[in-house]
């Protein structure tokens, strides 16, 4: 659609000179998308729009918030009692970090499932294990903010991992700190990083976005669009989709907010940090548990915290590890068994990150980490050579025409609606 | 015709790698100017002069009673002192001769047997050991034990058992008269 096509004058004399309309008229409205998606590409926009959540409520926290060791906590507090609305935008930005892990995860395993890591989204996949890092990050220092005990004791472990590089590591650790041990310089920067690093991840996120409308989306059938027969305009049949799925969740989102607010935090971040004593049993978040998990497992320091960054470097490089030409798991019938043992082994290294290092959790813990990268560095290597897959259909409208071949050619068969 | 064709030629080619050196050095001035201007922002990241110059701490050992323990805090982080018992020191001097991860004796460890000072900092992730209270749970070598992933450390502070690397850290500390200790 060329400028000169927009009804209103105001529009169309801006899009002339700032071609902001026709941009999204292409990116967003005719932008032409399998029609055969599920549910589970409900998951970017929902990732997407916890992301703005995330960003308006921390806004205004920070209007509230005091990043200083004898005032954090009390903040926070005044924030929960005495801030107008303060308690419910502390629980949504704090259950929010949980849901957006949890959207995160289920986008993650979906392109896992359906091979959307494969050629020619490596970098679309890339960039979106850089917004998980980023992620990952952000929510660590976020949680260090309300200066609970859980807050200090978890900057306390994680910023000690970097003490096992050798030779550099005692002076990066101290670097982070700004002193001999997490305290008012430590809670200070943290902030800082906190209210910066969401923005760095809407500039990937835009990356992520540009790279996927180069090739368009992915779908369950793994397999490339072959013209408009396969394809419907994003908008309005994935918008109205998007937003169904966004009630969805914003219903299970509510539930949370307003009947569970803590129960995926832990108690002991409501008893102020103490530098003296740490609690008996410290656990990270649980969107952390699994590489706390691999941490632990390895009887090692430098080993522990190698094996945690591996566990996401393997990530970087699975496009080259999973050689197979067949993108979507339905038509690997080995890779879809091995697919669900591997999430089972995550599901796995999150209970037993959670659980004391003694005993037999540390054996089953170690069993995990191993076959989390056997599945990656030697399972998915060979699957790629040694699997038959099964026969993939023509094109996209043939099985949802039910057709045989024949038919994969019927452009001119009616547009249906999606579903 | 032909040789100031060659002339030329060179002219040109000499010209070209006095560009090409030109344009390297302004790279490089560049670089070092880049390089030098991120330094102040990456330095101001480490300890400032203030926490730098946290005071020492004195304390009177001769209140803590045999078999107890203190802990202070030195520049954020605790410090152990233990009044050792006998049995506690004759464990640690017995110990000497075996195999550690990171073998040290006993005598390198104190000043006076009697009192171990050490700083309350697990060498693996940070954690604050158990066994400073009584009652709390000592480890397998009567001496401290890390709760968050399971380090044992014996009554001279020595790790044996767990995944922390070294021993608890002696501080720096001199006794300014027999029952007076400085710390820092
Ligand atoms: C990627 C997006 C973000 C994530 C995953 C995230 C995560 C978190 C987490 C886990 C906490 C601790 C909640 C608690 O236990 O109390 C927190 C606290 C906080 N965050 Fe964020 N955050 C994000 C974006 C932001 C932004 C953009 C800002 C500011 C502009 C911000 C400001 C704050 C403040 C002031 C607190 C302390 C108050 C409190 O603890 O409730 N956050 N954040
Ligand atoms: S911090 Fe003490 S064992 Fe890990």
């Amino acid at each position: 659609m060329s400028a000169n096509q927009f009804q209103n004058p105001v529009v169309r004399w801006i899009d002339h000179r700032l071609p902001i309309f026709s941009f999204l008229n292409h990116e967003a409205t005719e932008y032409p998308t399998p029609k055969n998606l599920n549910y589970f590409w409900n998951f970017g926009s929902l990732a997407g729009i916890s992301l703005v959540i995330m960003i308006i409520t921390g806004i205004v926290l920070s209007m509230n918030y005091t990043a200083h060791v004898d005032y954090a906590f009390d903040s926070v507090e005044r924030i929960m009692r005495d801030v107008n609305h303060g308690w419910l935008l502390r629980y949504i930005h704090m259950n929010g970090a949980s849901f957006f892990f949890i959207v995160v995860f289920i986008h993650i395993f979906r392109g896992l499932y359906y091979g959307s890591y494969k050629a020619p989204r490596e970098l679309l996949w890339m960039l979106g294990v850089v917004i998980l890092l980023l992620m990952m990050a952000t929510a660590f220092m976020g949680y260090v903010l309300p200066w609970g005990q859980m807050s200090f004791w978890g900057a306390t472990v994680i910023t000690n991992l970097f003490s096992a590089i050798p030779f550099a590591g005692e002076g990066i650790v101290t670097w982070l700190w700004g002193g001999f041990s997490v305290d008012n310089p430590t809670l200070n920067r943290f902030f800082s990083l906190h209210y910066l690093l969401p923005f760095v991840i809407v500039g990937v996120v835009i990356l992520h976005l540009v790279a996927l409308h180069r090739f368009g989306s992915n779908n369950p059938l793994g397999i490339d669009t072959r013209g408009p027969q396969d394809t419907i305009p994003f908008h309005p049949y994935y918008t109205i989709k998007d937003f169904f799925g966004l009630s969805v969740f914003l219903t299970f989102f509510a539930a949370a907010v307003f009947f569970f607010p803590n129960f995926m935090g832990h108690p002991d971040n409501y008893i102020p940090a103490n530098a003296l004593q740490t609690p008996a049993h410290i656990v990270p978040e649980w969107y952390f548990l699994p590489f706390y998990a691999i941490l632990r497992a390895v009887p090692d320091k430098l080993g522990g915290v190698l094996a945690m960054f591996g566990a996401i470097a393997v990530l970087f490089i699975l496009p080259w590890l999973d050689r197979s030409p067949v993108r979507s798991g339905r038509f690997r019938p080995i890779f879809k068994i091995f697919f669900w043992v591997f999430f089972a082994d995550c599901l796995v290294l999150g209970y037993i990150g959670a659980m004391p290092a003694e005993g037999i959790y540390v054996v089953i813990g170690r069993v995990a980490t191993i076959w989390y990268f056997l599945h990656f560095l030697l399972i998915l290597p060979i699957l790629s050579v040694a699997e038959t897959p099964r026969p993939l259909p023509q094109s996209i409208s043939t099985p949802v025409f039910g057709g045989s071949g024949a038919m994969a050619g019927a452009a001119a068969a009616p547009k249906r609606k999606v579903e | 015709m032909a040789a100031s064709k060659t002339n030329k030629a060179a002219l040109v080619a000499e010209q070209k790698s006095r560009r090409d050196f030109i344009v390297v050095a302004t790279y490089a001035m560049g670089a070092v100017g880049a390089g030098a201007f991120a330094w102040p922002l990456i330095d101001q990241m480490n300890p400032a002069a203030d926490t730098l110059a946290l005071a020492s701490i004195e304390v009177d050992v001769s209140k803590i009673a045999e078999g107890q323990s203190i802990t202070l805090k030195w520049r954020g982080k605790p410090v152990f002192i233990r009044h050792r018992t006998k049995t506690e020191i004759d464990e640690a001097l017995r110990d000497d001769a075996l195999d550690m991860r990171d073998p040290q004796v006993d005598s390198d460890r104190v000043q006076k047997p009697e009192y171990l000072v050490v700083l309350g900092v697990c060498t693996h992730l940070g954690c604050v050991p158990l066994g400073q209270k009584v009652g709390e749970v000592r480890g397998e070598y009567d001496g401290w034990f890390c709760p968050c992933h399971g380090s044992h450390y014996d009554s001279s502070g020595r790790i044996r058992k767990g995944p922390a690397p070294t021993n608890l850290e002696v501080p720096p500390y001199s006794f300014l008269s027999d029952d007076v200790i400085k710390i820092g």
